[in-house]
């Protein structure tokens, strides 16, 4: 292996049902409906996708819901501000824990 | 990962600047060259064909040959004459571009028209508008009582000299297909120019205000979306009730329709394509969307293409590259034969892979559900 990621990986994800094949298919039936237009559209859904791909920082989501947001009809300023959204959660995540910090620091301070 | 270089938009047609690509052949061989992939095992089985590998894919599907069945629209390419000059113009029109479609040519498309009965006129260009025979042929074709769509690039109704033109086609209720990539400034600025969708929006305004795209006028409004990059479109359908809640809350618009068109690697999309190496990835991507059922009900079954001079083609596209009709057709207005040309069998290249992508596109949109 010449690298962790490789971008081929992405076309042939399917391969992983080679094994646990019965999983792999319950997964992608899943993974297909969760996408379909429901309470949320596809698109919305494509946006969310898109926003969870930063946080968890997958380069192959990110590669797939860069395209599925553009080939859905929206435009580089909804991507980029999908992707804000993905950063203030993460960033807010960090910053409230702050609270923790300064309880246990208020605790043992003076 | 190469991050494809990113060049300033050109602001002039490929003529104007003498590159090899405004060449026809140049665009075939290119096209011709690339490797098309077969992800979806398309071609498996089939002997490689380095020619019209579309023809494959329809035999593939059943569709070979492909033949006409009738003809339904009547598409006029007044010429290549354009006040924008967008990135993807498949006809590389534009301001520096002369060629128009005179006063006898036009006369001799209406007394062909006069002789048949296709109910739909279809009026292209570049700026249609703004050849001198456009309020000629629109009159021509409302006194024979056919339907009338003019191409529009909106930008065109607020420019100098053209500003009666909204109420003009109003009060012959032409049915305006106007282009617009997004119903934000970004994209629709990006490729069609700084400042397109600031006037694109108050020309709808104006539209509006004529009684445009209101229920009950006749009047109708179809907005045209096309990707701005090397992806296809989304389909018309998903997209329409956002466009309409989009552009009523930001700008108070109405419209009728929204359609979607996949953008065709010819002329300055193709020249982007390749200028940003996205040329085969976008083939394969095309290729590997190629849908029977759209192959079933492309357009040019449909419809005859004019060209400025009078020349007949099977649609704007292979007009643009200069494939004339063939297989023993009529090629000319002066040879018109409405019988012949209904059963015409039609010409194809790679190109055609655009129309036949994902839910098929055509110049009235998606051709599946």
């Amino acid at each position: 292996m010449t690298s962790y990621y490789d971008p081929k990986h992405l076309e042939h994800f399917g391969d992983i049902g080679e094994h646990a094949s019965e999983l792999s298919a319950k997964f992608f039936d899943y993974y297909g409906a969760v996408f379909e237009d429901g309470a949320l559209t596809a698109r919305e859904k494509a946006l969310i996708a898109l926003g969870v791909a930063h946080a968890v920082q997958c380069p192959y989501c990110i590669e797939a819901y860069t395209k599925s947001t553009l080939e859905k009809g929206c435009d580089p300023e909804q991507l980029t501000e999908a992707v804000h959204v993905a950063t203030a959660i993460r960033g807010g995540a960090s910053l409230i824990h702050g609270m923790q910090m300064k309880k246990v620091a208020g605790d043992l301070g003076m | 990962m190469a991050t494809p270089p990113k060049t300033a938009a050109p602001r002039t047609s490929l003529l104007f600047r003498k590159e090899p690509l405004s060449s026809v052949q140049a665009q075939l061989d290119l096209l011709g060259s690339v490797d098309l992939g077969d992800e979806s095992g398309l071609f498996t089985g089939l002997a490689s064909a380095p020619g019209n590998t579309f023809d494959l894919a329809l035999e593939r599907s059943g569709s070979f040959p492909l033949q006409a069945t009738g003809v339904e629209t009547y598409q006029l390419n007044l010429g290549r004459v354009c006040n924008q000059t967008c990135m993807h113009c498949h006809v590389d029109a534009g301001p520096d571009r002369r060629e128009n479609m005179d006063h006898a040519t036009a006369e001799l498309a209406m007394q062909v028209l006069a002789q048949t009965d296709i109910p739909t006129v279809d009026i292209t260009g570049g700026a249609p508008e703004m050849c001198p025979e456009f309020k000629y042929i629109v009159r021509e074709s409302r006194a024979l009582g056919r339907r009338i769509l003019d191409r529009c690039n909106l930008t065109i109704l607020s420019a100098k000299g053209y500003e009666d033109l909204p109420e003009f086609l109003a009060e012959h209720e032409v049915e305006i297909v106007c282009s617009l990539p997004h119903y934000r400034a970004l994209s629709t600025d990006k490729q069609r120019g700084d400042g397109t969708f600031a006037k694109s929006i108050a020309a709808l305004q104006l539209l509006n205000s004529l009684g445009y795209g209101k229920p009950g006028t006749g009047l109708r409004i179809t907005l045209v979306t096309n990707p701005v990059g090397a992806f296809m479109p989304a389909g018309q359908a998903s997209l329409e009730d956002e466009w309409k809640g989009q552009l009523m809350a930001n700008f108070g618009i109405e419209f009728n329709d929204l359609i979607s068109i996949t953008n065709m690697p010819i002329s300055r999309y193709l020249e982007w394509l390749e200028s940003t190496n996205n040329l085969e990835g976008y083939l394969q991507k095309l290729v590997a969307a190629y849908n029977p059922a759209a192959a079933v009900g492309v357009m040019c079954k449909t419809t005859i293409s004019v060209d400025w001079k009078g020349y007949l083609y099977d649609c704007d596209f292979n007009q643009m590259l200069e494939m004339k009709l063939g297989y023993g057709a009529p090629t000319h207005l002066s040879e018109f034969d409405v019988s012949k040309l209904a059963k015409r069998r039609i010409s194809t290249n790679r190109h055609c892979f655009g129309c036949t992508a994902g839910t098929g596109s055509s110049c009235g949109g998606s051709l599946t559900d």
